[in-house]
């Protein structure tokens, strides 16, 4: 059962990828497709572990990640 | 499964038009969740600065006020001593700061006014496209200092906080950093203490928080945060100076 | 009800209902105690001659009333503690002269774009650059056409006597509440500094709301004081916003005192202490049967163009000669009105140097 889970905004994401340079598990990866931004933005692997350490969120400028456990 | 991570409710949930990796977003957040978490939203009355963070009133949901480059001291000397009972607070860049601003600054801290002052440092000025701040490091090149900053003509990188620590009046200055989630959660706790010193009527209270502008130092946004933790610290240390 | 005059020492006891003081005072010292009456409760201001009564009075006077006296660093900062005071309701002063209003026209710039009311008093002084400390009337254009940048107006009041002075600094309070402007008191070092008879009567102070200000948003949505646009038409949407008002003011608040215009063959027009020595000069020569009269404009802006358009219209004989402590500034605003119809000519000495009398009556008597 999954301990935590987040919830990505892809269309407030900027692309600065820096979720990605903190998330422990590497759970997060930059997507193919473009949001509203005209941006990468960033979304989960398909295949994830999520410890709900919030280093994701706390990093990101722009609120996109909500984080449940 | 509970919530545990959403955006504060006293920042709009509105895309801002900071960059990618812009350390703005990171220290707004901050400041709402901090304001939140103290409960007094509709005690605060910030003053914004001039610099890329111009408009950071669209992204804050509690009253505030403009200020002419540099004079975010003096307006909100003007605003606390006649509202003392609200929370009053300035949001500055270095520039506004540490150059133009310079006298408002210094007196402001000398006068003891009982205010919290949010200092992002981040070497340079954005918003103008990139020109030397009074922090930017000898030998970094910027859109003034093509060939990299010569101290025999442009100086020193500015040690403002630390000749502010210097006066009688200042309560508290922390420097800190917005490198890793670490040092941002450090920053929060900076904050906080910088706010709950004026609910306690302590007095003046000042955060340096080093933050990243991906944009004008040509890096990537985790390039750029790298750049802070082991160049932009080694000139501007972290931790308590008062 | 029959008034009391009392001849007090002290200035610092305001009148009680019914009653008036009369005292001996000085201009500065009027003007602070005019602002203190009209309800001020914020001053901030930094030294320079020939002010400084203002900002020593201030310090005592201030606390008194439980409001705040701040010896500010630089005149710069006292303007922008200004408007963080005025941002939040208050009614706010700041004063200074010549080289130091200078300094203050970001600040003014800044309050006039973002609407708010605060009230500048510049007690004139010879320039430009740091000049020297006598009187001078060399700040017309700066106050007129709004020294610092962007399509804006100052309300300004030219006060002639220390009477005036007092009285007008409730009209000034009023009218920056009133229209959420900033209002200019104009004088000079010789009104600052001398000393004449005050009745101070208990002038009437209205009490504007200001659901705009910003008090914390305690059960409202959050306030915002600005002057910055930068959404497409915004800018310019404020600009006609102010432009508007501007109109307003001009239709609603001129102010000026005249004299024998209704047979003069020669008007007179000053402002300020110059005023009263062009007063003296009408009322010699009218001793003597010569037919001189006398425009005093109050309100610099707006400037009183109502009295000139219809003198422009009756008396088209009539020659004016207008008379300034400058070189000629508030002489472009009476040509702009009186748009040629009438013969103008001008008199003016700066830099400390007052036309006399004598001097006034030798060009008259060539015209």
């Amino acid at each position: 059962m999954q301990m935590a889970k987040i919830k990505i905004d892809k269309d407030k994401c900027k692309g600065c990828l820096l979720c990605i340079s903190f998330c422990p598990k590497g759970s997060i990866k930059k997507s193919k497709g473009l949001n509203k931004l005209g941006v990468n933005f960033v979304e989960l692997q398909d295949s994830y572990e999520c410890l709900g350490c919030m280093m994701c969120a706390i990093i990101c400028p722009d609120c996109c990640i909500e984080v449940y456990k | 499964m509970e919530k545990i991570f959403s955006h504060p409710k006293s920042l709009r949930d509105i895309t801002t038009h900071y960059c990618p990796g812009c350390g703005h977003g990171i220290a707004h957040r901050l400041i709402a969740e901090v304001v939140d978490e103290l409960g007094i939203r509709e005690q605060v009355i910030a003053v914004a600065p001039v610099g890329c963070a111009v408009i950071a009133y669209d992204y804050w949901d509690f009253d505030c006020s403009e200020a002419a480059h540099g004079r975010a001291l003096a307006v909100a000397t003007g605003i606390k001593r006649v509202r003392p009972d609200n929370i009053v607070f300035t949001y500055q860049g270095d520039g506004d700061l540490a150059a133009i601003g310079t006298n408002e600054t210094i007196h402001a801290a000398n006068r003891g006014e009982n205010l919290t002052v949010i200092f992002i440092n981040n070497s340079i000025y954005g918003m103008t496209g990139g020109q030397m701040a009074p922090t930017t490091l000898l030998g970094q090149k910027t859109a003034t200092t093509p060939h990299g900053r010569q101290a025999q003509s442009e100086g020193y990188p500015l040690k403002i906080s630390e000749m502010l620590s210097l006066l009688a009046g200042v309560k508290y200055i922390e420097r800190t950093s917005l490198h890793s989630p670490q040092e941002i959660l450090k920053t929060k706790k900076a904050i906080k203490q910088a706010f709950s010193n004026q609910i306690e009527k302590i007095g003046f209270s000042l955060v340096e928080i080093l933050s990243p502008c991906p944009t004008y130092l040509g890096k990537s946004p985790k390039d750029a945060l790298d750049w802070i933790r082991d160049v932009f610290v080694k000139e501007y240390p972290l931790g308590r100076l008062k | 009800m029959k008034e009391s005059h009392k001849v007090t020492k002290s200035v610092r006891k305001p009148p009680r209902r019914g009653q008036s003081h009369k005292v001996l005072i000085t201009g500065n010292e009027a003007i602070a105690e005019g602002a203190i009456q009209a309800g001020c409760r914020f001053y901030a201001g930094y030294p320079i001659t020939p002010q400084n009564e203002i900002p020593a009075y201030m310090s005592n006077r201030m606390p008194e009333e439980g409001g705040i006296f701040i010896q500010a660093e630089s005149e710069l900062a006292a303007i922008n503690m200004v408007f963080g005071a005025a941002a939040c309701g208050a009614r706010a002063l700041t004063s200074s002269s010549s080289p130091g209003i200078s300094l203050k026209q970001e600040g003014i710039s800044y309050i006039a774009g973002a609407e708010l009311p605060a009230v500048i008093v510049n007690i004139m002084r010879g320039g430009p650059g740091l000049g020297n400390i006598w009187s001078a009337q060399s700040d017309y254009f700066q106050a007129t056409r709004s020294g610092g940048h962007g399509d804006y107006h100052c309300i300004v009041l030219a006060p002639s006597s220390i009477q005036e002075a007092y009285d007008l600094m409730f009209v000034a309070f009023d009218l920056a509440d009133k229209y959420r402007n900033p209002a200019m008191i104009l004088g000079d070092g010789m009104l600052g500094q001398m000393m004449e008879p005050l009745v101070m009567n208990k002038n009437k102070v209205i009490n504007y709301k200001k659901p705009w200000a910003l008090t914390g948003c305690k059960g409202r949505k959050p306030h915002i004081a600005k002057s910055f646009y930068m959404a497409m038409g915004d800018l310019e949407k404020s600009n006609l916003r102010l432009q508007k008002k501007y109109k307003t003011i001009q239709q609603k608040e001129q102010r000026y005192e005249s004299l024998f215009l209704d047979d003069a063959k020669i008007i007179l027009v000053a402002y300020g202490s110059m005023a009263r020595i062009a007063k003296g000069v009408v009322h010699k020569l009218r001793e003597s049967g010569e037919r001189l009269g006398l425009i005093r404009p109050i309100t610099l802006w707006p400037f009183p163009k109502d009295v000139f358009l219809k003198l422009s219209g009756k008396n088209k004989k009539a020659k004016i000669l207008v008379v300034e402590m400058s070189y000629g500034q508030m002489l472009e605003d009476v040509k702009l009105v009186i748009d040629c119809k009438l013969p103008i000519q001008f008199l003016g000495r700066a830099g400390g140097g007052i036309p006399s009398e004598k001097e006034i009556i030798s060009v008259t008597r060539r015209m």
